[in-house]
């Protein structure tokens, strides 16, 4: 049978605030257990939460980059159960009447846009962290992450394939990213993912029995999750069995999720308004202001791309997928005026320098104004595009500019007439017979006289001029 | 007359006019509670040296003419406020070794008033009861009647300034908690408008209906102690930024031409005679004082404590659930796994009433019947705070019995929960309706045992219960007893 899978995703995102979601407490990955706590996360007795009005504001703009519409008054309320990373019990987040719902993002698959919907964006404070002692039964608790603001992005279930829903992800980290409201880190789990995955016969409307997928950590491992999960079930389904409504936990070591609760074990949270907070209400002029602070976000930035620098869609959803580069991009093609090829540049060797390096664009040594140089160079024959591969590289390297490179170098390309027909005429005179072949129709030989003109000057001859010089003095002795 | 026995505004004077040091006062409170606590067991934890340290230290303030609303004032404080660095219990076994790190804000206010802190007084575990015979450190004697409750769940707080063994003292009402008790104490007790006073360093039993107050002698003290408690916290979201009169001016003024709300919801079959006997006396006193008294409804009453003993249980329940034995306060021994550890910690540290509490409030969340219970009840709580917005339009304060009953004995109702409910059957619908409330004297039963009335107003309107609290004490006359001990 024909199989389709059904894919909805829960993305939590931390937002990156300087102190937490209700209490001053610092943000920062790390520091010593339990050093940015109070006793506020710490969930003593009497103590009372205040919500950090950034918190909101961040949480605002990704709903507003995200087409949601936000609603006008949202209140926190209380997920109850017991874990010992969970000081207060329960764990203040949004339920019934969360910050914003009804948005989409936009996929490109196979050339086409397809729309992915949200559900629904709420606020919500982060747990802390278990560390288990490896040599005796004894855990310990971190609470430095407690009260850590995160935002739940809950998306619709649109995305027909592994390969979507990786590209979904791809894209909301895009846009958290851009909007400096995550730093979306994965690793560290600024950016976390759970999948709901079902599969149904295509054409059926009904959804089949889902299960959740947790403890997938990054982009690929989303992926594969979902393609096991997808087989599993569908094997399942073929063999006469049935899927079975429960939480599995992707092990990525063994490339197989398993089974962690059940249906029936499944908590029940006794969600209730917290009582501690006030409704939070959100009036048009304040949706205005958050709307007027938005970056160009990357869809948009990628069309613009395409239109006003003719380069290709491809080269720009490359050069938009991170801020910084397409900025970096803007300002070599600013200074040099020629898009493509800045694209070309940047695509090919720069970034290949960084990813080897592991680095990004924004610890890239060669600054915007040496790359436009170096471009503006090339266009001008200073260098030929040869050379000008080991002079990036050297940029690379030294941080230093192409001016100074080619300097220290003696990297000049030949552009004196007068020495390159000396070469020429020395060259033609001692291959009288291949000149010969050339005259009597044989063009190909060109290529052979090009190649004795570089290996004659050491590839610093200017090949536009090479091939112009060459082939008036092969049609003839020169002429005075 | 001793200097324990006199009020805040009689011991400001002879402190302005050097007839009585902090450290005499102080000295008077202490060599009473020597004398009397053995029997009225007010407080779980006296702090006797530090209250010294405190009064030494009011006195020079005194001496450089540095003299706050509070200044060498011997208060109180219900256990259930932190005291940085003080164990702080709740009353519960649960935190009987908790250290606050941190002070609660009226905690902050009293001090920076000047007040002497005398010690933490008793309560029910957790707030939850209305005798304080919940409490894990034995139960509060009335002073009035040894062999009875003093009420609760503030029950110390207003026995301690009952018994002279404080000036004032600070409580807390979830349902009744300060009201209550202070009627059985026969002295004064104000629950503030929700939002009025810091809830910041309360340790929460019901977050939506909790709220500080004071317990007083008289009322112009009550005026005093709101002067220094309430006011905006931004430590605290439900904190409403609205202005502070000064209540004293509220004190000694008169209510002419004022339409005291008699609901008739709260003149019921139930009520003591002696208690109804009293109201109807209370009412006299309010005409001959220039008040007329109208008949008003308040059509959704019958439904106040169903609709309370939804809500409170449900936020207790979430409340508590930080007493798992994981970072501080009580944790149950010899247990080798968490889900052991949960359970026995919490079947040891809590007593039964939270328990049942807790029970009852994870029951009235839990998938499939939160609509049924706590949705309906909060549904239902809106509409008795519309009778009370209603009510407020035809007249300036409500009057009624603040308890069915006088004083019980201890024992008589601790086997029947929903009798021991039912004491709080006038005052709970004031915290559901976020309004502030007070209970004053209105005279002794003919066993001499002390019986309140209760005046409530709108939000923030606690000006207009001093009003009406103060011309009612004046015209009042009731006899000035003391408990004799």
């Amino acid at each position: 049978m024909d199989f389709e899978a059904v894919i909805g995703l829960e993305v939590h995102a931390q937002m990156l605030t300087n102190t937490k979601i209700f209490c001053s407490c610092s943000t920062k990955f790390g520091g010593a257990p339990n050093s940015h706590t109070c006793p506020v996360c710490l969930g003593m007795p009497g103590v009372l939460p205040v919500l950090n009005k950034k918190v909101v504001e961040y949480a605002m703009k990704m709903a507003l980059a995200t087409n949601c519409a936000i609603n006008k008054s949202c209140e926190f309320a209380r997920k109850n159960y017991f874990y010992p990373d969970l000081p207060k019990g329960y764990q203040i987040s949004q339920y019934a009447y969360p910050l914003a719902e009804h948005g989409h993002v936009i996929l490109d698959v196979n050339g086409e846009q397809k729309k992915i919907g949200i559900t629904r964006i709420h606020m919500e404070e982060d747990a802390g962290k278990l560390l288990h002692d490896e040599h005796n039964p004894v855990s310990y608790v971190d609470l430095n992450r407690t009260g850590v603001p995160l935002i739940e992005i809950v998306s619709e279930p649109d995305m027909r394939s592994p390969e979507e829903a990786a590209d979904y992800l791809k894209r909301l980290h895009e846009i958290l990213v851009y909007l400096e409201i995550c730093d979306g880190n994965m690793e560290e789990g600024s950016f976390r993912c759970d999948a709901n995955v079902s599969i149904r016969p295509r054409g059926q409307k009904e959804f089949g029995t889902r299960t959740e997928l947790k403890n997938m950590n990054s982009f690929r491992n989303v992926q594969r999750a979902l393609e096991y999960e997808i087989k599993r079930q569908q094997y399942l389904v073929e063999n006469g069995g049935a899927v079975v409504q429960e939480t599995r936990l992707w092990d990525d070591a063994q490339g197989a999720t398993n089974s962690m609760r059940s249906k029936e074990e499944a908590h029940d949270y006794r969600y209730f308004p917290d009582p501690d907070l006030v409704p939070i209400l959100v009036d048009d002029a304040w949706v205005e202001r958050i709307k007027e602070e938005l970056p160009e976000l990357p869809l948009a930035k990628r069309e613009r791309f395409v239109k006003d620098y003719q380069i290709p869609a491809y080269d720009a959803g490359v050069l938009t997928s991170d801020k910084a580069l397409a900025l970096y991009y803007e300002d070599v093609v600013k200074i040099c005026a020629k898009p493509k090829i800045a694209s070309n540049w940047i695509m090919g060797d720069v970034m290949k320098f960084l990813n080897e390096d592991k680095r990004d664009i924004r610890q890239c040594p060669i600054s915007a104004q040496s790359l436009a140089d170096m471009i503006r160079l090339i266009e001008e024959g200073a260098i030929s595009g040869k050379m000008a591969k080991e002079v990036v590289e050297d940029m690379y390297k030294t941080g230093k500019s192409p001016q100074t490179i080619i300097k220290e170098k003696g990297l000049v390309q030949i552009t004196d007439e007068g020495e390159l027909i000396k070469a020429i005429t020395s060259i033609i005179e001692a291959n009288q017979a291949q000149a010969a072949e050339y005259r009597g129709g044989k063009e190909k030989v060109f290529g052979f006289f090009v190649g004795q003109v570089m290996k004659a000057t050491k590839g610093k001859a200017n090949p536009q001029l090479v091939n112009e010089l060459l082939k008036k003095m092969l049609a003839g002795p020169p002429q005075g | 007359m001793e200097l324990s026995q006199l009020t805040i505004h009689e011991l400001q004077k002879k402190i302005r006019n050097g007839s009585a040091t902090a450290v005499q006062i102080t000295e008077s409170v202490f060599s009473r509670i020597d004398a009397v606590e053995e029997r009225v067991h007010a407080y779980i934890r006296l702090l006797k040296e530090q209250a010294f340290a405190s009064a030494q230290k009011a006195d020079e303030d005194i001496k450089r003419g540095d003299i706050k609303l509070l200044t060498g004032i011997p208060v109180a404080l219900k256990d259930i406020v932190c005291t940085k660095g003080i164990l702080t219990t709740c009353g519960s076994h649960i935190l009987h070794n908790f250290v606050p790190p941190y002070n609660a804000t009226v905690v902050e206010k009293l001090k920076d008033a000047g007040a002497i802190f005398v010690g933490k007084a008793n309560m029910d575990e957790f707030a939850m009861g209305s005798s304080t015979e919940t409490s894990y450190f034995g139960p509060t004697f009335n002073p009035w009647d040894l062999e009875r409750i003093p009420g609760g769940s503030s029950g110390g707080s207003a026995a301690a300034v009952a018994a002279d063994e404080c000036i004032a003292s600070i409580g807390s009402d979830t349902g009744g908690s300060i009201r209550q008790p202070a009627a059985l104490c026969g002295i004064v007790g104000l629950k503030p408008t929700y939002g009025r006073v810091s809830r910041f360093g309360l340790i929460a039993f019901a977050s939506s209906l909790d709220q500080i107050g004071p317990f007083t002698k008289d009322v112009e003290d009550c005026a005093i102690m709101m002067n220094v408690l309430a006011g905006y916290d931004p430590r605290e979201s439900t904190s409403v930024p609205e202005n502070v009169p000064d209540y004293t001016q509220f004190a000694g003024r008169d209510i002419k031409g004022w339409k005291i709300g008699i609901p008739k919801e709260y003149f019921i079959d139930g009520i003591d005679a002696e208690v109804n006997n009293a109201l109807k006396t209370a009412m006299q006193v309010i005409e001959q004082s220039g008040g007329q008294c109208v008949d008003i409804s308040l059509p959704h009453t019958q439904y106040c404590v169903a609709t309370y003993y939804i809500i409170a249980p449900a936020e207790a329940s979430s409340n508590l659930a930080r007493y798992d034995g994981v970072k501080y306060g009580f944790r149950a021994a010899d247990v080798r796994e968490l889900l052991e550890m949960y359970k026995t910690t919490r079947m040891q540290g809590f007593g039964a009433e939270v328990k049942r509490r807790i029970m009852i409030g994870t029951y009235a969340l839990s998938a499939g019947y939160y609509d049924a219970y706590y949705k309906k009840a909060s549904q239902v709580r809106s509409l008795i705070k519309r009778d009370f917005d209603e009510a407020f339009k035809i007249c300036d304060v409500i009057l009624t019995p603040t308890t069915p009953t006088p004083a019980f004995k201890i024992g008589e109702k601790t086997d029947d929960p929903l009798q021991m409910y039912l004491s709080d059957v006038f005052t709970i619908s004031t915290n559901l309706a976020g309004i502030p409330g007070i209970s004053v004297p209105c005279g002794f039963t003919s066993g001499g045992l002390p019986i309140g009335v209760q005046f409530l107003a709108g939000h923030f309107e606690e000006g207009k219960l001093i009003q009406v609290a103060s011309a009612y004490e004046k015209n009042a006359k009731i006899e000035k007893r003391r408990p004799k001990l």
